[in-house]
């Protein structure tokens, strides 16, 4: 058989091309079967939760200790421009973070007054759903949504699906933002996305997050809300709290007393 | 013999234009090196604004390439033999439309060389990987499709019987491009402004009106060039195609600002007045929409009435307006739209930066450079097998 | 005739610049010799025999990655029956020096792909930057 050069080429290109396809389909054979595996089983072990009292944020006017705690145990730059903020926990005025119970005779000095705010581990996390390639996910073991700095692709549609708007873009270089480094915690590269881990890597040695540590009011609760004798089902169980936008679905982790 | 031959050989005009073109591409270039050095704070995009001018040309562009449609499915099911030399001109621009808009995803990712990791890890439930897959798939179907039907013309034979299946599959995978494009977007419980039923039939009205508005433009152009004749019974017939979906882009645009402004929902209703009346601030969007506006109604008002539109100077005014139109409202309102104000209340004015049109005007130069050389090969192939 | 002319040309020129490197240091007798490495810290045992870290020591670091990010599991037990933390700046950085150990080999064999430290922290040079 004698075939030309332009069939030559043809016929190679098109091998390329159907391996190519054949490893596309075995990669998507793969994370189904591994995606299968990591989806949160019904009955979760764990999920953790925070519980914020304002009553006593309210008693610390201009107090931001436990995001400056953070912030500095995780590196987080501090960037003036607001456009380009990088914030894992911050405050946010009462009419932002709850439009819905603010009617205009809302009692004055909730605002202005500290409010944290902060990834909220959703049950059913937008950002996770729609991220491309799994870099960010909800730990099975203890419901913390992660994420994974090495696998970002910085399409920040991860931003655009949070309902919260708990997530940053490295829109500059962010060591240059940092005065101080944590040696013990990794910086971020240009271009990722970023938030708010519940310290996964503190909660591996056992210790409580960075926020709750900070606070001098013991203002913030945490723990596993699946556990009814953890310190955070005991609070929610003593007072009535309230969760942002919870009309969403969303199932937001961290509780607010008011 | 290759194909490609044909556009190596060409006048010091058709070279001048590449060159010029070239020069855009290049300058585009050094821009985005230099954006993913020093990162994307040199774009206007912000924190609160993530997704900009990049991602509404993405979306602009994924409509130019579904557009296709408006030409091959009158040819191909219903026998318009009028679009017979102009159907293969149509899958050119919609396979390139299509490429822009692959191209306008990748500078706006903040670590694109990651981009295969969305193989490596795929996630079918995120919206991006079926649009990866449904965009690359349409390039690769118009790419075989336009070669095949080339050969054929260039041989003066009848193409492969299989050509035709990929072509009537070209069609509805042309609606699930831009069906998929609006998925990504429509389904966000954050974004109220785009969660909308309505958002992929009123991309696909979008799509149609500024695609054949733009085959319009472009036959006009050929035609003053003394490159190719469409004949005018081509052109009619494409300007009133343009006219109906222009009709049905502004009904739907309208719909959906009833059931927002008569239901009054604030948290729905802000987004639409952020972008028409600035939230009582005033917004730098604000004067745009508003022109788009009166350029939809502009050219409505032209091609509707058929006296108007049988006159070129008219028509070319009225497919320009179009095409404008839409490009205004979905490169830039439907973006900013969404995200304005932002899921805490906040307004942060997005204004794009000159390195972020210098990336734009690369990608565009690079959309019409592969048009000119593709077109400069259909020609030629067409002369010579005249002659 | 003469595109075989072009052919055999390219062909050549592609093959000329494949051998540059080989051809550039056999011309300017280029010395070539690996670096010396030392240890910061002498005595104390690898996690893994040398023969393995010299070779493999990319795959161990990529696994210890997905074990701690994806799987929250940070303990690893050596060969040697000895218990680590999988962290490259706690563990690796105790021993080895980042300048003297990682960077001039990788400067040697050209290898500049991984972006290890454009996050993690080498403890040696941040210190103008550690907090107290």
């Amino acid at each position: 058989m004698k075939i030309t050069r332009k069939e030559f080429l043809e016929l190679s290109g098109l091998s390329i091309l159907g391996a190519g396809a054949l490893r596309a389909v075995h990669a998507v054979k793969a994370a189904e079967s591994a995606h299968a595996n990591s989806l949160p089983s019904d009955s979760p072990k764990k999920q953790m939760a925070l519980a914020i009292d304002l009553r006593k944020c309210r008693r610390r006017p201009g107090c931001n200790l436990c995001s400056q705690a953070c912030h500095a145990t995780h590196n987080v730059p501090h960037i003036a421009d607001p456009r380009h903020e990088v914030k894992w926990i911050w405050n946010e005025g009462f009419a932002s973070v709850f439009p819905l119970e603010q009617n205009g005779y809302t009692r004055r000095n909730y605002n202005g007054s500290p409010l944290p705010v902060l990834c909220n581990h959703c049950e059913k996390p937008p950002c996770v759903e729609v991220c491309p390639t799994g870099a960010t996910w909800k730990r099975s073991e203890d419901g913390v949504v992660m994420m994974d700095w090495h696998r970002c692709i910085g399409c920040k549609y991860c931003i655009t699906a949070c309902p919260y708007g708990a997530r940053s873009f490295n829109f500059s270089e962010p060591r240059e933002a940092l005065q101080q480094v944590n040696p013990d915690f990794p910086t971020r590269s240009l271009g990722v996305v970023e938030k708010c881990n519940f310290c996964a890597e503190r909660l591996a040695k056992g210790e409580a997050p960075a926020c709750v540590e900070a606070c001098p009011e013991k203002a913030i609760v945490f723990g596993d809300v699946l556990d009814a004798s953890s310190d955070v089902s005991k609070a929610l169980d003593a007072s009535y709290s309230i969760r942002r936008k919870p009309e969403l679905g969303t199932g937001p982790n961290v509780f607010y007393f008011l | 013999m290759f194909l490609i031959e044909k556009a190596f050989v060409g006048s010091r005009r058709y070279w001048a234009w590449l060159g010029v073109l070239a020069l855009f591409m290049f300058a585009a270039l050094l821009d985005w090196i230099h954006e993913q050095q020093v990162g994307l704070a040199i774009t206007g995009l912000s924190r609160d604004l993530p997704w900009g001018l990049y991602i509404g040309q993405f979306v602009f562009f994924v409509g130019v390439g579904a557009s296709a449609l408006v030409v091959v499915l009158p040819y191909y099911l219903h026998d318009w033999k009028a679009y017979a030399k102009i159907t293969m001109l149509g899958e050119i621009l919609g396979m390139v439309g299509v490429f822009m808009a692959m191209l306008f995803i990748f500078v706006s990712m903040g670590q694109p060389m990651r981009l295969i990791n969305v193989l490596r890890y795929p996630h079918p439930n995120s919206l991006i990987f079926w649009d990866l897959l449904t965009l690359s798939g349409y390039v690769t179907l118009n790419a075989v499709i336009i070669a095949r039907l080339l050969i054929a013309e260039r041989e003066q034979s009848a193409p492969p019987r299989w050509t035709k299946l990929l072509i009537l599959l070209s069609l509805p995978w042309a609606v699930g491009i831009h069906t998929v494009t609006a998925f990504l977007l429509c389904g966000l419980v954050a974004r109220p402004y785009w969660m909308t039923a309505l958002l992929a039939p009123r991309f696909l009205a979008s799509a149609f009106t500024a695609g054949s508005a733009l085959l319009v433009l472009i036959l006009l152009l050929l035609k003053r060039l003394k490159l190719f004749d469409a004949g005018g019974e081509a052109i009619r017939k494409l300007t009133v195609t343009a006219t109906y979906c222009l009709v049905v882009h502004i009904f739907f645009s309208l719909v959906e600002m009833f059931s927002t402004f008569y239901g009054g929902i604030p948290r729905e209703v802000e987004h639409i007045d952020y972008l028409y009346g600035g939230l009582s601030g005033g917004s730098p969007i604000t004067p745009w929409m508003w022109l788009s506006g009166a350029l939809a109604l502009a050219a409505l008002l032209v091609l509707i009435v058929p006296a108007l539109r049988v006159r070129p100077q008219l028509l070319l005014v009225a497919c320009a307006s179009a095409f404008i139109s839409v490009w205004i409202d979905k490169g830039f309102g439907l973006v900013i739209g969404g995200y304005e104000p932002s899921p805490l209340g906040a307004v942060t004015s997005y204004v794009p930066t000159l390195p972020e049109w210098t990336v734009v005007a690369g990608i565009w130069a690079l959309g019409a450079f592969l048009i000119t050389v593709l077109y400069k090969i259909v020609l030629s192939v067409r002369q010579e097998a005249e002659s | 005739m003469r595109e075989r002319l072009i052919i055999v040309g390219g062909l050549a020129l592609f093959l000329l610049l494949f051998a540059y490197p080989v051809l550039r240091a056999a011309v300017y007798h280029t010395q070539t010799s690996a670096p010396q490495l030392r240890l910061t810290s002498q005595g104390s045992t690898c996690v893994a025999p040398t023969d393995y870290m010299r070779t493999s020591h990319m795959r161990l670091l990529s696994q210890w990655r997905t074990d701690v990010v994806r799987h929250g599991d940070r303990r690893f037990v050596a060969f040697n029956g000895k218990v680590y933390d999988k962290s490259l700046t706690r563990t690796c950085l105790g021993c080895h020096n980042k300048q003297q150990f990682c960077d001039r080999c990788h400067a040697y064999s050209g290898v500049s792909g991984p972006h290890c430290w454009s996050c993690h922290n080498d403890p040696q040079a941040a210190t103008a930057k550690v907090m107290p």
